[in-house]
């Protein structure tokens, strides 16, 4: 009987060892290898690459800038994705999730589209302005080339994401705490200002975390709006060294990434802090309170709420629309002028801009395809595993996508800068390395609404099939995958939609032949041809959106919270 | 059918012992209810048998062989036990055919002897012709049955049912118990039933395993349950037992003691070999309690007087003590009314062993 007794962990074991694999594979080798490149740069301990790094008045320049973009747009989307959360949650404001879907909409643009966008909005070739004769007289400069103009942007696109977590904050936010002080003879504005707001600390403390990170890391706004203003932010800056240099530089540009990492981190660590300071527990759990009836105002709130909608949102898209329909540069659209070469030519003509879109579309596919497949098992262990190691597979699962692409794309460089010991095979400069980079930092995109799907499930369903003598993989193949597919495959578009126009990652590992979407928007708008880029990122605005209608074909079969677009 | 071997079984969660130094023996065939009260460690005990929790120490055997110790456990699709799950556990994506089947598709069995088994199991379960339905297109004891032939068509040694009938409304339940008995009847198999709900217990088992605080109070047939309870808590807690303070006057003779209640010299019922004691309790039912104005008894006040259709449930309070209650029936016409005074006999009662090792 012992041989029984020992025997029945057997598949349990092979699943934990092979989502152990594809962890320390896909999430610490990259972070190992990054942090040998700083400390022992050719396999000894030395800070020769610290030391160079640091004496570079370029490093000081740049860390400089990205503090500035970082704290001003995080800043930025705090204040405005609190009071949009607010007025949304917490006010009796008509057609909430219109407004919400058209809100959140930025996150799901790629941020080098929304500054292509913005640009054609304001520049002086903007068909936009033409329509009016408004446009300022050709050679002015962009206002958007500059920092306010980086710090506005970086704003609009992560304000949403402030505004998710503060909402959700909100939405847990127990009816009885307002009403008791309200109760006590506090108007409303008094509640939100001292009830509410205090309670929602932890929220906005972690939003305005997440927006400082991302705002950091954000590689597509600084390179459209301050390259040509010479104004470079680390990640830039590393791009400039890589694309000048080569390979020959990566020691330098590793020790630049591992800085943006720490500043990453310190932002994280510091609302840790913060957060701790007092206690801001809720403890009780109820309905939400009952909106609070603006009365006369509602019009005037809603009026205004639409009024920035269409500045965020609609105005970019039509400038760009506007623009990848003009023939050039500079012309005025007119029944006469207005084209679909631009689309013609991206589409069918141009070589790069073809591979580019091929590329994208598969690279999009094998990533959302492969997140789905590890993030069933992953989600499975870290969901219901009783082992307290777990969480730090979680931790290392998150690691590559809450530090900056850039961090990722380097370590992807120094791993396969030369060919992978053993089977000799070379990753380097071939879109392999885009897809392992992909696989990489958007796995986690899967794993978080699959791991939402796994609480959903009473765990007594695959609790019968083990008791019906069903052992762990076919538990998994017949009960426990259908019941999370919809979550993990909602996962795996979130991921598609991401992938597809990326470009922070792509534009440190594309070679020629590996071109992606992102990568060549971002050549088109350099070499001037801001139509071209415009017709592409319409192309790929319209798969997004198209995409979401499909996703939210899945919403009945969904845990609440995994589709950021619905309220 | 199989037997059921549970020895010293101890389940500690951290520092918190969830069931305790449990022995309990099965037989082949037996119906064995486990009751007790939320948090007493019914679950975690079922949970251990089915193979879902692994024991801290004891041993767990299934006919002899052993399914769970310190050393290891039996993996619980290994150990042939059906279970019957709380709120039914039927997977949404499959039909109920397919829900029924799967453990013989796990099996691989034949896909034409599977059928026939899956028909078998959905005529005794009285669902024929809903082979082809979505479990959400059942009603709640429907999908009972469902899960009751998923369970009986791998045909387990032993079926564990977690509080099968908890999610059901009142008449259904009375008539899913009349099914499960029929169906133990008919089959012979070993079941452990867990519930939280007396009458269901006494209405099924065979025996009742009482369970407090993870620990076992009593093992022992519903009647003698009722009547002979082991300690203070299964006392109190099946029926509503009254427990009074006494003291023991006379050595047990004939199943029979004196004793000194509040006063009072009833005597009452005990085990064998009593001998003479202070400081003991004894159990009371309320038909053990009747109203006398004249001759020996209890006088007090009623507290309370609360009208249960046919008859009223009085509570009462002892002059002597009045921090006790007992409580009594008077079927209609009730004359009782609160604050009123009255004279109350025990005629009989149950003396409560004394502690092992007090």
């Amino acid at each position: 009987m012992p041989t029984r007794l020992r025997e029945s962990q057997g598949q349990e074991m092979v699943l934990t060892v092979a989502v152990a694999i594809v962890i320390v594979l896909l999430s610490l080798l990259p972070m190992l290898r990054l942090v040998r490149e700083i400390v022992a740069p050719g396999g000894t301990l030395s800070a020769v690459a610290i030391a160079a790094g640091l004496r570079s008045p370029a490093t000081w320049i740049a860390t400089w800038h990205t503090l500035v973009v970082g704290i001003g747009g995080a800043l930025l989307a705090v204040l405005s994705g609190t009071l949009v959360a607010v007025l949304v949650s917490l006010t009796d404001i008509r057609g909430r999730s219109a407004l919400v879907l058209c809100y959140v909409m930025p996150l799901m643009i790629a941020p080098q589209v929304t500054a292509l966008a913005w640009l054609q909005l304001f520049g002086p070739a903007s068909p936009f302005l033409k329509l009016f004769g408004a446009a300022p007289p050709l050679g002015t400069k962009n206002p958007l080339y500059s920092t306010s103009g980086i710090i506005l942007l970086l704003g609009v696109q992560y304000g949403p994401l402030v505004f998710l977590l503060v909402r959700a904050g909100l939405r847990k936010l127990p009816r009885e705490l307002v009403e008791a002080a309200r109760a006590g003879g506090a108007s409303w504005f008094t509640v939100l200002v001292t009830i509410v707001l205090p309670l929602m600390t932890p929220s906005i403390m972690a939003a305005a975390a997440l927006a400082f990170v991302s705002c950091v890391g954000n590689f597509g706004i600084p390179a459209f709006l301050g390259i040509p203003a010479n104004y470079l932010v680390l990640p830039t800056l590393i791009y400039q060294k890589l694309a000048g240099g080569g390979p020959a530089v990566l020691g330098e540009t590793a020790f630049l990434s591992v800085l943006i990492g720490i500043i990453a981190m310190a932002g994280i660590l510091a609302q840790e802090v913060m957060s701790r300071r007092r206690d801001y527990r809720i403890s009780s759990t109820s309905l939400p309170a009952e909106p609070y009836e603006l009365g006369r105002w509602r019009a005037i709130v809603q009026a205004s709420m639409w009024l920035l909608i269409v500045l965020v949102l609609f105005l970019p898209l039509f400038g760009l629309v506007l623009t990848s329909l003009v023939p050039g540069y500079g012309i005025a659209l007119s029944a006469k002028t207005v084209t679909l070469d631009n689309y013609r030519f991206v589409l069918f003509e141009h070589d790069a801009a073809n591979r580019a879109f091929f590329n994208s579309f598969w690279l999009s596919i094998a990533a959302a395809f492969f997140a789905v497949i590890v993030a069933v098992p992953v989600g499975y262990l870290i969901a219901w595993s009783k082992q307290r190691w777990v969480r730090l597979l979680n931790l290392a699962v998150e690691l590559p996508y809450a530090l900056p692409g850039v961090v990722l794309a380097i370590a992807s460089l120094l791993l396969f800068l030369r060919p992978i010991p053993l089977i000799g095979i070379q990753l380097y400069n071939t879109v392999w390395i885009i897809l392992y980079a992909y696989l990489a930092r958007f796995l986690v995109l899967a794993l978080r609404p699959t791991i939402s799907g796994y609480h959903q499930i009473d765990r007594a369903l695959e609790e019968a099939a083990q008791m019906a003598g069903a052992g762990l993989f076919t538990r998994m193949r017949t009960i426990i995958f259908p019941l999370v597919a919809p979550a993990a495959i909602a996962g795996g578009l979130l991921i598609f939609m991401t992938a597809l126009s990326e470009l922070t990652v792509s534009a440190l590992l594309w070679s020629s032949g590996s071109e992606t979407i992102g990568v060549v928007m971002f050549s088109f708008e350099q070499g001037g041809d801001s139509n071209y880029a415009a017709a592409m990122s319409v192309i790929t605005v319209a798969v997004t959106f198209v995409l979401m209608l499909v996703i939210n074909l899945l919403v009945p079969h969904l845990p609440s919270g995994v589709l950021p677009w619905r309220d | 059918m199989a037997r059921l071997s549970l020895d010293r079984v101890t389940k500690s969660f951290a520092d918190f012992d969830a069931v305790k130094d449990v022995s309990i023996d099965v037989a082949d065939g037996e119906f064995l209810a486990v009751l007790g009260p939320s948090g007493c460690g019914k679950t975690t005990l079922l949970r251990l048998v089915a193979g879902f929790e692994k024991v801290t120490s004891g041993e767990i055997r299934i006919d002899n062989d052993v399914v769970s110790n310190s050393v290891g456990s039996v993996a619980p699709e290994r150990r042939r036990v059906g279970i019957v799950f709380q709120n039914y556990a039927l997977w949404p994506h499959m039909t109920v055919a397919e829900n029924i089947g799967y453990s013989l598709k796990v099996a691989k069995l034949d896909k034409t002897v599977a059928r026939q088994k899956v028909e078998d199991a959905l005529a005794l379960v009285n669902l024929q012709g809903l082979g082809e339905r979505r479990p959400a297109n059942l009603s709640g004891g429907q999908r009972q049955r469902v899960a009751l032939a998923r369970c009986l068509v791998a045909a387990p040694s032993l079926v564990l049912f977690d509080e099968p009938l908890a999610n059901l409304d009142v008449h259904l339940r009375a008539s899913m118990e009349d099914e499960f008995a029929a169906f133990h009847k008919r089959t012979g198999t070993t079941i452990v039933y867990i519930t939280h709900d007396q009458a269901e217990a006494m209405a099924l088992a065979d025996r009742i395993a009482v369970m407090d605080h993870g620990r076992l109070a009593q093992l022992a047939a519903p009647r003698e349950l009722y009547h002979e309870p082991a300690n203070e808590m299964v006392a109190s807690f099946i029926s509503q037992g009254i427990l009074l303070p006494a003291d023991v006057l006379t050595g047990e003779d004939g199943g029979h003691c004196k004793v000194r209640v509040l006063g009072t010299e009833p005597v009452v019922r005990c085990g064998p070999g009593e001998r003479p004691r202070a400081g003991a309790k004894i159990c009371c039912r309320s038909a053990d309690l009747d109203v006398s104005p004249d001759g020996p008894g209890l006088d007090g006040l009623v507290k309370r007087v609360i009208y249960r259709g046919g008859g009223a449930r009085i509570e009462f309070a002892p002059a002597a003590r009045p921090d006790l209650t007992l409580h009594f029936e008077q079927p209609d016409p009730v004359t009782l009314g609160s604050g009123a005074q009255v004279r109350l006999r025990i005629r009989s009662g149950w003396l409560i062993p004394a502690e092992a090792g007090s």
